[in-house]
């Protein structure tokens, strides 16, 4: 592939060019003339808030959504896509941030499902390894989706859209759910790529790594475009002003309160696996008290899943004394009767667990607070109250959708997540138990959860949170501790660790091996463990 | 040239609405060309089957007695499909009602038993078509079983041993070897309502259920739980409902409304057990719970088009010998009439481009 460059401005040429694009939503002006070059060999970062309209503008790059006005060009000349097949025809590869694939079927079948034409699998099998030595991008085609872990998925998303050999390839979010390893492996496939003349369009939060990673960010903020910058002569403060529009607090860390009584107790809890989902967990031994934050850190798919099902109630316990939930044992109950001991959970996925996608946001409301004073009454929903407490959450944590009570499944990420967040807080927790607090969450909107969290610490609620986002952890938990092949570290407090300890503990294979998980296996679970 | 189903994210309500009547006029031209095929007229048919049965006070009451098995049917199959579980089997839940409920009509029959009998033998139907419609429900939460075949299944195990009852321990010694048991005593029977035609007390029953059951599912937990569960089942796991304890609720809501509605036809309409005891009531009534979408008050109107179709067909069957498949055919196309509304409103169909033209 040459790469061609661009007389006027002396750049390479571009690929993919938006040129004013407009899309209205009704009276939502979600892209305003928004402009954005992708260039041959270039990273080129689309950095911008919950609702900045980054989501419209890359639908409207692919063809999933067609602009009002303004128009798309490919190669210099005027392209119209009229649905995505027509945008990967041409070479526009995207991964969303929520991954298309079936289950129950192994990774060459989803490759498969994807593509046009009826390529046996065995070859397809072949052109997938080859895709993956290729780029380093660790996946197994004869694995079943159902048991690879958001990394891996995401890994076969990206494989999937590199067979179809495209110029431009986009990445929504890519490493909200990454390792700081996996996300170092993904850095290094994006370079490879780019080498190779093609094009990324790299959307992310992580001010970091698009100051590390990309070439030229563009900024987006309320649907228009504000800057288009060079990220590495940027400092991230910088970044995140042009971003918010204005200085993005820090969260506050300093504990200025007590460290009160144990509010959750784990005492050996041991979980079978059950085959291909959910892992299973070995001796879990945990202690959060009132007042403190506990971070979970590690890899995505060692037992995070299955610890968040068995203390939500999901999954019980075997033993029922071996979760004690503010001095009650627990490990029998179901969730109901632990959130009547006040306990509150977010699980990681926003759509389909923590929130029924089809159905109005005020019955989503119902999903957590029906065995709440108040809300049901004599197995009679109380419609007044619902929706009382579906006005509260509304205003008190800043959730934005359009019309006045739509379904789960039109929100965006961030506003979803704060609906989850604030219908759990609002119910007074002592224990909340928050499963990756802010995957795919806009930078605004993560340091609002954060804060919020922060604060019911300070009120004397037991926080426990579970996230693959270390820099999040190290930013506001009081402990961390790291669950690696079923084994849970003793937290250990954030000041008397470090990234470099709680990194080798998180099982040390990721980038050393390139076959993945596989190479983790091997390891002696706990190994680096040094930290506890 | 490929085609491909996508979602559409925005269906108004004015549509969702709108396709159930869609539906009906697709069926209505569907119906004509087969009028047409047939050699007969299709307005003269098309008079007979639903405009001439509106006309008559006697066929007006008619309609609300055949209507009423479809209503009570319907609305427990709302139930079972709300919660994403296809009982298909309503039709063997409506005989076993009609068995267990009739067991103690010819237990008690020359006896003095009082009035209590009657209660009595509703109380049955509805527990002998919930027993029937949880046979599916323990297979499939214990085994995993499709309840969709389970069920089904299960209506032919039921009809058959109706029919070995009847041709056997239940025959009518005084009956000529007619396949069929005595004539219920009156306290076994169902009451009417008037004097004149065959409206009868179950037609207040099914009125009761379809009120009660509009709010079960929409203002209680339990029916929250059951939209839910249809809706996103790990979310309802989440939320603390047990996902089997709305299969075993919904298919024994589903096969008691369906085990009443066949005993209140037994003690009604037909006063003694027989053979066959339903036009394939159980079946159209899946047709109903669709086409009134799953919601009671919405199933009552579905109820009472259905009940025409199948009175127009008898009138058709009479005056213009056309046979009763006619009535069938017509429910058929109504129901695929439905579904493809129902998915044409949902989705959009676009071409898929085949190769790439990069």
């Amino acid at each position: 592939m040459t790469v061609g460059v661009d007389a006027a401005t002396d750049l390479p040429a571009s690929i993919l060019e938006a040129v004013g694009l407009t899309k209205r939503f009704g009276a939502l002006v979600a892209n305003d003339h928004v402009s954005l070059a992708i260039r041959a060999g270039e990273t080129h970062a689309l950095l911008g808030e919950n609702g900045a309209g980054k989501s419209t503008l890359v639908k409207m790059m692919c063809g999933l959504l067609q602009p009002d006005s303004g128009e798309l060009l490919y190669d210099g000349a005027p392209a119209f896509f009229p649905d995505p097949a027509s945008s990967r025809a041409r070479g526009v590869g995207v991964v969303f941030q929520h991954f298309a694939l079936f289950d129950a079927l192994t990774v060459v079948e989803n490759v498969a499902l994807g593509l046009p034409g009826h390529e046996p699998l065995p070859a397809l099998a072949a052109r997938i390894e080859e895709c993956v030595h290729r780029y380093g991008l660790a996946v197994e085609p004869w694995r079943r989706v159902g048991e690879l872990s958001v990394g891996e998925r995401q890994r076969v998303e990206i494989v999937r859209c590199l067979l179809g050999d495209p110029r431009v390839l986009i990445l929504d979010e890519p490493t909200s759910v990454l390792t700081p390893d996996e996300s170092e492996n993904l850095f290094r496939t994006v370079d490879l790529l780019t080498g190779e003349g093609r094009a990324v369009l790299f959307i992310s939060h992580k001010l970091d790594e698009v100051r590390r990673l990309c070439h030229r960010a563009t900024v987006l903020r309320g649907g228009k475009f504000i800057a288009e910058v060079d990220p590495k002569q940027e400092s991230s403060a910088g970044l995140a002003r042009l971003m918010v529009g204005a200085d993005v607090p820090r969260t506050p860390r300093l504990v200025t309160h007590e460290i009160g009584e144990p509010r959750l107790l784990v005492r050996k809890l041991d979980v079978a696996g059950d085959g291909s989902r959910g892992s299973a967990l070995h001796e879990i031994d945990l202690e959060i008290r009132a007042g403190e934050i506990v971070g979970i850190a590690g890899v995505a798919g060692n037992g995070q899943t299955t610890l968040f099902e068995v203390l939500s109630g999901e999954k019980l316990a075997e033993d029922p004394e071996s979760i004690v939930i503010d001095k009650v044992p627990a490990g029998a109950l179901g969730p109901t009767e632990r959130r009547a001991l006040r306990a509150g959970f977010v699980p990681e996925e926003r759509l389909g667990h923590a929130a029924a996608p089809d159905l109005p946001l005020s019955d989503n409301v119902l999903l957590t607070t029906h065995g709440d004073a108040g809300i049901v009454s004599y197995g009679v929903i109380r419609r007044g109250a619902v929706k009382d407490y579906f006005q509260r959450i509304v205003k008190g944590f800043d959730v934005r959708f359009g019309g006045r009570d739509p379904k789960a499944r039109r929100l965006s990420g961030g506003n979803l997540q704060k609906f989850v967040i604030g219908r759990e807080v609002l119910r007074k927790p002592v224990l909340l138990v928050v499963d990756q607090p802010t995957w795919g969450v806009d930078a605004a909107a993560a340091a609002f959860i954060r804060t919020t969290l922060r604060e019911k610490a300070a009120e004397g609620c037991a926080v426990l949170v579970i996230s693959q986002d270390l820099d999040e952890l190290l930013e506001f938990a009081d402990r961390i501790a790291v669950m690696s092949e079923g084994h849970l570290t003793a937290p250990v407090p954030v000041a008397e660790t470090s990234r470099e300890a709680i990194g080798l503990a998180m099982g040390g294979a990721h980038g050393a091996h390139d076959v993945g998980r596989d190479g983790a296996a091997q390891t002696p679970a706990g190994e680096g463990a040094d930290a506890s | 040239m490929p085609l491909k189903l996508e979602r559409q994210e925005n269906v108004s309500t004015l549509r969702l609405a709108a396709a159930p009547v869609v539906a009906l006029l697709v069926t209505l031209v569907v119906g004509a060309i087969m009028f047409i095929a047939l050699g007969q007229d299709p307005v003269r048919a098309f008079t007979i089957y639903f405009i001439e049965p509106l006309g008559d006070p006697w066929t007006l009451q008619e309609l609300v007695v055949k209507a009423c098995p479809l209503l009570l049917i319907g609305i427990g199959l709302a139930f079972c499909y709300r919660a994403n579980r296809w009982n298909i089997g309503a039709e063997g839940q409506y005989v076993a009602g009609a068995v267990l409920g009739s067991w103690l009509a010819l237990a008690t029959h020359g006896t003095d038993a009082g009035p209590w009998v009657m209660p009595a033998m509703l109380v049955l139907g509805a527990v002998g078509g919930a027993l029937w419609g949880l046979i599916p429900a323990f297979l499939r939460v214990r085994f995993g079983s499709s309840e969709i075949l389970t069920s089904l299944m299960l209506v032919y195990v039921a009809q058959l041993g109706l029919d070995y009852l009847v041709r056997g321990p239940w025959r009518d010694p005084a009956g000529f070897n007619f396949p069929q048991s005595v004539t219920f005593d009156d306290v076994a029977l169902m009451p009417l309502l008037f004097e004149e035609g065959r409206l009868h007390g179950g037609i207040i029953v099914a009125l009761v259920a379809a009120a009660a059951a509009t709010f079960v599912l929409g203002r209680t937990l339990v029916g929250f739980s059951i939209e839910i569960g249809g809706s996103a089942p790990r979310a309802a796991a989440f939320a603390g409902f047990d996902e089997r304890r709305v299969t075993y609720g919904v298919f024994a809501v589903s096969g008691a409304l369906a085990g009443l509605a066949g005993i209140i036809e037994v003690a009604g309409p037909i006063g003694q057990m027989q053979p066959t005891i339903s036009p394939g009531y159980g079946f159209t009534a899946i047709i109903a719970a669709m086409l009134g979408r799953l919601h009671p008050v919405g199933i009552l109107v579905a109820s009472l088009v259905l009940a025409l179709t199948y009175i127009g067909g008898e009138a058709a069957q009479i005056s213009m010998r056309m046979p009763f498949d006619v009535t069938r055919v017509f429910q058929g196309t109504l129901l695929i009439a439905i579904l493809a509304a129902d998915v044409l409103v949902r989705y959009r169909i676009r071409r898929v481009e085949g190769t790439s033209h990069a």
